[in-house]
Parts: C-alpha cells; sequence; structure tokens
C-alpha cells in the first residue's frame, strides 16, 4: 500500500531477491483478477514476520487485503481466514526463518488438511531483518552472528520435508526469473488445496547466493539452479522424490496430486451432512 | 418440621457410576420442582482413582452445593473413610457392603450394590439401587422416580422396556434395603416449583449456550480439562452453512486460526485453561493491536504450569488481564454461577463486536461441572450485537480515527492490513512515536465503549463490604446472608463485569472503609487490581482446589470484621 506511503520506511536493500518475488505475485494476482473477473479485494495476502513478510506493504497498485500477524504463524492465521471464507484467494509469504524454523509445526497440519492456501516462501538462508542469524536453511559451518564458530546443525532441505508431510503441490522458484515464478505461482493458486513455492531470494547483504545459484562462466563455476526437463510429470510421486533428492536446486512444478479434496470441501461436506439447529431448540433440548 | 434443603455425596472409584448416581438424582429431583446443583471432583485419568460428586437440593435457589452431608453415599471403604466425617449430625451413610463390612451400630448401613443390581437381570443398575435407598430417606416418592428412569432409557430400542423395568426393580431394592436400616431422616418439604420453565445445565454448556445464541459462527479449539466440553458441544452443534467448529493442534493454532476467522468476517472464539491461555498470549496481544474481535473462554483450573488440571482455583485473573507483553488490558467478563456462564458468554462477544477486540470469559472448573437449574432463556429476548461492517469504497482508513470506525471484510472494497506492528490508518508499519501515542490512546479509550456493565448492591450504607468475584460469588452470598441474619452490618457488591469495571461500582468500593474480596488463589489477585484502582481491598484466599465452604467463609469474613472494628475475634 506503501510505495507512496511518507509514514512507511521499510526498505530491502538493493538487489535483494524479494523484489523479484514481490513482482512476480503482482503478475500473478494481477493475472487472476483479469482471467478470473474477481477484484483484487478477494485476495488476502498474510504475512510472516521478517524482510519477507514486509511484502505486504510494498504491494503497487491496487491493492488487496493484508494480514501482518506474528512470527511463525501465518499458516494458522490463513486457515482461519480461509475457513471463515473458502471463497477468497489466501496467499501467504513469509521467510525461511518464519516459516521453517519458528513456524514449522504449522506445515505438517495443513498438509493433512489440504488447506486451499498458497504459500510463497522466500529463502535467502539467513535471517535478515534481525542482521544475519542462523537460519534452518544457513548450509552447515557457515559462519553467521550467532554462529561464530560455524552453523552446528546440518541443513533442512524444504523441499524433500513438504514433500514428506504431504503438501499437495510442490513448487521452487527463484527470484531472478520474475516470469517462470509468477506462473509458478499462478498455477499454485489454481490448486485446489495446499501449496508452496518454495523461493530462492537471495539477501545480498548477508548471505547472497547469486552467482552459486546461477553460475558464473568467467569464473568457471556451474549454477546450482537446474530445470526440470520438458517431459518431467509433476503428478509422479516417485519422480518428484529423486528429484527432491538429487543435488542443487531444482526449478518448476515438481509435484501436484489435484485428486484429494481440500480443507474447505471437507468442512462443506460435513456441513451438508449435518443438521444444524435453531437456538431455541437447542435450549429447549435442556429442559427439565 | 420438614427438611428445605439436603446435600449428598457419592464418593468411589471413577467408572463406578459415582457421577450418573449424581447426575441421575439431580435430573430426578429438578424434574419434580426442587432447585438443585451438583458439585464434583475427578481424578485426571480415564479410569478409576478417587472420585466424587456432590447433589444439594433445596425448595429454593441453591447457591452453594453444601457444607455438610445429610447422605454419603460411599462406593468402597477408601471413599467411607476419607469423607464420614463430613456427615451431619443426624445424618446417614450408606456403603457398598460387598467391598467391607461394618461393625453394626453408628450412623451407617451396607447394602450389596452390585448384588442387588445383579439380582434385577440389569448389572449396570447399581445406581438406581442407591438412589432407591436416598429417596426412602427423604420421604421422596417412588413415583418421582420411576419417571426419571422412564425418559431416560426410552430410547427407541427394542429393550427399551426390558431396561426401565429392570431400573425401576432395582429402585424398589434399593428403598426396601434403606427401610429395613430403620434409618429416616427428615421428611424433605414439597418442591415450590421456580417460577417460569428451567433447564438443567452445568457452567460450559451455559457458556456454549449463550455464545451459540449470541451467533457464535467460528469455533476452533484444542482438547483440555476442563474446557474440552465446550468444544466437543461445538463440534455437535455448530455446523451448517457459513459456521464451523474445529479441534487445532494446539492453543497457538487455535487462537490465530481465530484471529483468520474474525478477520474474514464470523464471530469467533476459542476456549481452553490456564496452559492454553499462557499459549495464546502473543495471539490475543496481536488482536488487540490489529483489532480483531473475539472472545477466548479461559476455564481456570489449578495452576502454575499443568498444575491442578481437575481441581478448581481463580489463580487466572492477572493473566486473563495481561496475557501478552506491551501495553495492553483485555476486557474480562467473569461469571459468578452456572446462569452468569450462559449472559456472560453473551456478553463477552457482544463487547468482542462492539469494541473490535478481544475479551476474556474467566470461568472455572467449579463452574464447568455444576449443574444447577437456570431459567429457561428466549431467546428472542436477548441483546446480541453484531459487527459495524464498512460498505464504502476503497481508501478506507480503519484506524485513522479517534473513532471507532465500521470493519472491512475481505472481498469487499475497503482493503487494510491488520497489522501486529505499530501502523497508520490504512495498517502499514510505522515506527513514528506520535502514531505509537495516537494508536495507544485509541485502543485503550475504546474501553470507554465497554462501561455498561452491570453491577449488585445492597446495604450499601454499611462502611465494610463483602465482594468476591467469579465463582466465589455464591457461597459468598449464602456466608453473607447468614452473617446479615446474625445482625452483621455488611455491604454486598458484586459484578461479573472486572474489567472495565462499571464506573459506578469503583465509586461506591472506594467509599468503603474496607472491602473483603473472598478468591481462590495464594497473592489475592482481584483485591490488588482493587488497591490499584484506590479501593481499600483485602482478600480472604483459600488455595486448596476446592470452592469456599459456606460455614468457613462466614467466620473468616466475621473475623475479620471484628478485628477492623476492634472487637476482638472469639478463641476457637
Amino acid at each position: 500500500m506503501s510505495a507512496k506511503n511518507p509514514e512507511y520506511d521499510f526498505k530491502w536493500c538493493p538487489g535483494c531477491g524479494d523484489f523479484g518475488v514481490r513482482r512476480a505475485l503482482e503478475g500473478a494476482i494481477e493475472r487472476r483478477r483479469v482471467d478470473m473477473e474477481l477484484p483484487i479485494e478477494n485476495n488476502v495476502v498474510v504475512a510472516g514476520i521478517g524482510c519477507s513478510g514486509n511484502l505486504v506493504h510494498l504491494i503497487e497498485g491496487p491493492q488487496p487485503y493484508g494480514f501482518h500477524g506474528i512470527h511463525g504463524r501465518s499458516l494458522p492465521i490463513a486457515m482461519g481466514i480461509k475457513m471463515g471464507r473458502p471463497d477468497l484467494n489466501v496467499v501467504v509469504v513469509a521467510g525461511d526463518g518464519d516459516f521453517l524454523s519458528i513456524g514449522m509445526e504449522h506445515i505438517a497440519p495443513q498438509a493433512a488438511r489440504n488447506l486451499d492456501v498458497t504459500a510463497v516462501i522466500m529463502d535467502n538462508g539467513v535471517y535478515g531483518l534481525t542482521k544475519g542469524q542462523s537460519s534452518p536453511t544457513t548450509v552447515s559451518g557457515h559462519v553467521t552472528s550467532t554462529t561464530p564458530y560455524g552453523k552446528v546443525e546440518d541443513v533442512t532441505y524444504p523441499l524433500r520435508l513438504y514433500l514428506t508431510m504431504g503438501v499437495s503441490f510442490v513448487a521452487s522458484g527463484i527470484s531472478s526469473k520474475v516470469k517462470d515464478l509468477s506462473q509458478l505461482i499462478t498455477d499454485a493458486m489454481n490448486h485446489r488445496g495446499f501449496s508452496i513455492v518454495h523461493v530462492q531470494s537471495p539477501c545480498t547483504t548477508y548471505n547472497d547466493t547469486y552467482e552459486l545459484l546461477k553460475g558464473n562462466v568467467k569464473k568457471g563455476i556451474d549454477p546450482v539452479a537446474w530445470d526440470l526437463p520438458d517431459d518431467y510429470d509433476p503428478t509422479d510421486i516417485e519422480a518428484a522424490h529423486k528429484t527432491v533428492n538429487s543435488d542443487g536446486v531444482p526449478l518448476g512444478t515438481i509435484f501436484r496430486d489435484d485428486q484429494r479434496s481440500s480443507f474447505d470441501q471437507r468442512i462443506a461436506a460435513i456441513a451438508e451432512k449435518a443438521k444444524p439447529r435453531a437456538v431455541d431448540k437447542v435450549i429447549a433440548s435442556y429442559s427439565i | 418440621m420438614k427438611k428445605n434443603d439436603f446435600a449428598v455425596r457419592f464418593a468411589g472409584e471413577g467408572g463406578q457410576g459415582v457421577v450418573t448416581s449424581a447426575e441421575g438424582y439431580a435430573q430426578a429431583a429438578t424434574g419434580v420442582g426442587y432447585h438443585v446443583q451438583t458439585f464434583a471432583i475427578f481424578p485426571s485419568q480415564i479410569m478409576g482413582g478417587p472420585t466424587w460428586t456432590q447433589t444439594r437440593i433445596s425448595t429454593s435457589k441453591v447457591l452453594s452445593f453444601g457444607d455438610e452431608l445429610d447422605v454419603l453415599v460411599a462406593f468402597n471403604q477408601e471413599a467411607y473413610e476419607s469423607h464420614r466425617d463430613q456427615v451431619t449430625e443426624g445424618g446417614v451413610i450408606i456403603y457398598n457392603s460387598e467391598g467391607f463390612e461394618l461393625d453394626s451400630g453408628g450412623k451407617s448401613f451396607g447394602m450389596p450394590f452390585d448384588e442387588l443390581a445383579k439380582s434385577t437381570g440389569n448389572t449396570r443398575a447399581a445406581n438406581m439401587v442407591v438412589m432407591g435407598a436416598l429417596a426412602f430417606l427423604v420421604n421422596m416418592p417412588q413415583s418421582i422416580l420411576e419417571q426419571f428412569v422412564a425418559a431416560r432409557f426410552t430410547r427407541g430400542r427394542p429393550n427399551d422396556e426390558e431396561i426401565i423395568q429392570s431400573n425401576i426393580r432395582a429402585l424398589t431394592l434399593g428403598r426396601n434395603e434403606a427401610a429395613r436400616s430403620g434409618f429416616r431422616l427428615e421428611e424433605l418439604a414439597p418442591p415450590q416449583m421456580p417460577e417460569g420453565e428451567q433447564i438443567l445445565v452445568n457452567g460450559n454448556v451455559a457458556v456454549a449456550l449463550g455464545a451459540y445464541a449470541a451467533g457464535i459462527e467460528a469455533f476452533i479449539g484444542y482438547p483440555i480439562s476442563p474446557a474440552s466440553s465446550i468444544l466437543i458441544w461445538m463440534e455437535q452443534r455448530l455446523v451448517g452453512p457459513g459456521r464451523f467448529a474445529y479441534q487445532a493442534t494446539s492453543e497457538i493454532e487455535s487462537i490465530n486460526a481465530v484471529l483468520g476467522a474474525s478477520y474474514a468476517g464470523k464471530k469467533a472464539m476459542t476456549a481452553t485453561s490456564g496452559p492454553g491461555l499462557s499459549l495464546m498470549g502473543e495471539g490475543l496481544g496481536l488482536a488487540w493491536m490489529a483489532e480483531l474481535p473475539l472472545v477466548v473462554v479461559n476455564v481456570q483450573r489449578g495452576g502454575p504450569a499443568t498444575g491442578l488440571p481437575t481441581k478448581t482455583e481463580q489463580s487466572d485473573l492477572m493473566i486473563a488481564l495481561y496475557p501478552a507483553h506491551g501495553d495492553i488490558r483485555m476486557p474480562v467478563i467473569a461469571p459468578g454461577n452456572v446462569e452468569e456462564c450462559f449472559h456472560g458468554a453473551i456478553a463477552a462477544i457482544n463487547w468482542a463486536e462492539r469494541y473490535q477486540g478481544p475479551v476474556i470469559l474467566l470461568s472455572e472448573h467449579a463452574l464447568s461441572e455444576r449443574q444447577q437449574n437456570i431459567a429457561k432463556p428466549d431467546p428472542s429476548k436477548l441483546a446480541i450485537e453484531d459487527r459495524q461492517v464498512y460498505r464504502g469504497a476503497n481508501g478506507f482508513q480503519r484506524y485513522e480515527s479517534s473513532e471507532l470506525m465500521p470493519m472491512p471484510v475481505p472481498g469487499h472494497a475497503g482493503s487494510y492490513v491488520a497489522n501486529g506492528s505499530e501502523h497508520d490508518g490504512v495498517g502499514d508499519t510505522t515506527h513514528l512515536g506520535d502514531r505509537h501515542i495516537q494508536m495507544t490512546n485509541r485502543r485503550f479509550g475504546k474501553l470507554k465503549l465497554l462501561e455498561d456493565g452491570t453491577y449488585e448492591s445492597s446495604n450499601s450504607a454499611a462502611s465494610i463490604a463483602i465482594m468476591p468475584w467469579g465463582g466465589s460469588k455464591d457461597p459468598a452470598l449464602e456466608a453473607y446472608r447468614r452473617l446479615a441474619e446474625e445482625g452483621e452490618d455488611l455491604a454486598w457488591l458484586y459484578t461479573m463485569f472486572l474489567n472495565p469495571i462499571p464506573p459506578a461500582l469503583l465509586d461506591e468500593l472506594r467509599q468503603k472503609e474496607l472491602v473483603l474480596v473472598p478468591e481462590l488463589n495464594y497473592q489475592g489477585q482481584w483485591s490488588s487490581v482493587l488497591r490499584s484502582q484506590g479501593v481499600k481491598a483485602e482478600s480472604i484466599t483459600q488455595y486448596a482446589g476446592l470452592p469456599f465452604k459456606v460455614k468457613d467463609l462466614a467466620k473468616r469474613i466475621s473475623d475479620r470484621v471484628r478485628i477492623e472494628r476492634k472487637e476482638g475475634v472469639p478463641a476457637v
């Protein structure tokens, strides 16, 4: 809401990957508005806490609804919104610290429910806003302000986790390929169920991984990120497991299962079966 | 002279029929027009463990569950040993002679509960044997119990009649045993039908019914004693288009999902107990900051940590007022009895929607399990408030004015950010000091909208007042009335609206030379809150996991009043 709001003084650092993610998300929301003829107010962006969460204030143009809650709890908030209003398009924007550290406990339950929400995760492998502490996706041994002798833990592999937890749509993107990313987010939004688009979104200040991800021919560095082949079948769970267990960062839709009913469909099915009773009838059931 | 009042305690192991006996007895008694109240103590385990329930029936409104027992029904020896001392002079103990035998004499008689049940062909009718004996002791007509049995076991199954007849045989056997014992209590005076239709509910059901009547649409909770029965109630009944109840994976998930549902336009609520409220703290701070209406029911148990999950205490007042970091002070409504659980739930939802923020409904274990007859509410006479919804164009500044503005709903024009960071009019984050001042003033200023709480005041000229809160209300009222009958000149002040406290009540409180606060916690939480508001308040505390006994409380009040009046306290 805020490009022109003088009071809002938050800025992403120059070159931050989150700029690209924001453009990709804006594009996906705009495409949805045009294609489905739904007003922009039908979209709700639920933000985590961190650099990435500030995306909700930095969207340009027509404004969706926003919810900037507390650290790690964007998924439960999104669940409540979606349960209350299944017709809304609910998008979570959060970082690796918010989503995979403090918020980790909320991913598996949403996978089991198949909550129809799209989570766009901006992974920069570090806590940026609090100035450079170790996160779950920081590589083992890496020196940060809280790991002066190198990170003690092994690195977390988010894509493997999502797949194992039963997330019904798993995609992987990179912030520098805005057009591809926007398409992944659109596909995720159109998927009826829980979708995660996990985005490599480098932090130019504390963990600049652009070169690592994209490679550098002059320096002889091979890119870590690689595109899924054209004939890749995302409905094949075995292929998906192979993909997330292979080296590097695969880019594209890794897995999707469109057969499972979504959480709101399950709740609606209960509502259809149930016989709600009027207040006076319920009270009368306790008559002496 | 006939007895107006009769208290019976059923004590034994979990699973022996202790609870069904007490509840059945309460239902039978209310069915013919007595007033009734039950109280229960359970161990925190599925089967077994010492448990007891108590039913007090009376010809007038019952305020407490009764200090002294007219009858003790002991299902085993341990129960007999533990509770025998509380049987009054002239009272009777009925014990299960299968487990143990006592010397004859005294005030006890034994009968083989299960053996008698077995002889009726229905091994599950032991509680009916007991009820038959009880009815004889107080001269309650058997027809009342037979009606109750017929109503309870008419379930549309082919063997209904067979089960009803075996239960009636069990009643008769118990009756005969009691007659043979030679014991007889004073006859219970005939019931005086309460005015108007009555319902029999416990505190948690009353809370759920109140919320249902207030139009609750979203309930998300996590199982915890003693609040789970509200979740279960909602799961069964809050169904249908546009509304739902759901079991979350934790209290953290519950509160945040409730926040989301409220933001999406729903009347939303959760219910928990102490440990859950601790986990909900940050979410409640967010509700306060983002100005989202919701109700958290906290059914207090003994604390801290896991504490005493199945015992009662009033030790969550401070966390109810201040559940999160930062400058906050939650509206708190603490019902004092089962009827107030119903009306308190409605008031809590009305308040939340009116001032667009979180409200805590502070109940407690003793209320949650207490069955009590209350006047049957007429839904058409209840004042239900709905949220003011914004229906204008985009560009709306929900938080800009110091006045409360209508709330936009996603899906319609008026988009804003519900923000837990300090924010400007549209909800964008800000760090400006002036903004923080403006918004903090706005958030506290809204509490003025909630100063419409009612309160009780009697004998207001007296300089010393009794002011309990929550579930200590009714035992304190009974003690107050006893003392008044004895000529003690005391004022009675009470409200379930603890924050904001009704301003006229606060004025009255400030004029008192001493305000005595009976409350179930160590530190005297409510008196300390009152002192911080300029009231000369002092607590009478108890923290044994049980409600006050009227007799003890009356004595403690009386002793303290004598000291205040420099009259000296009589030696015990």
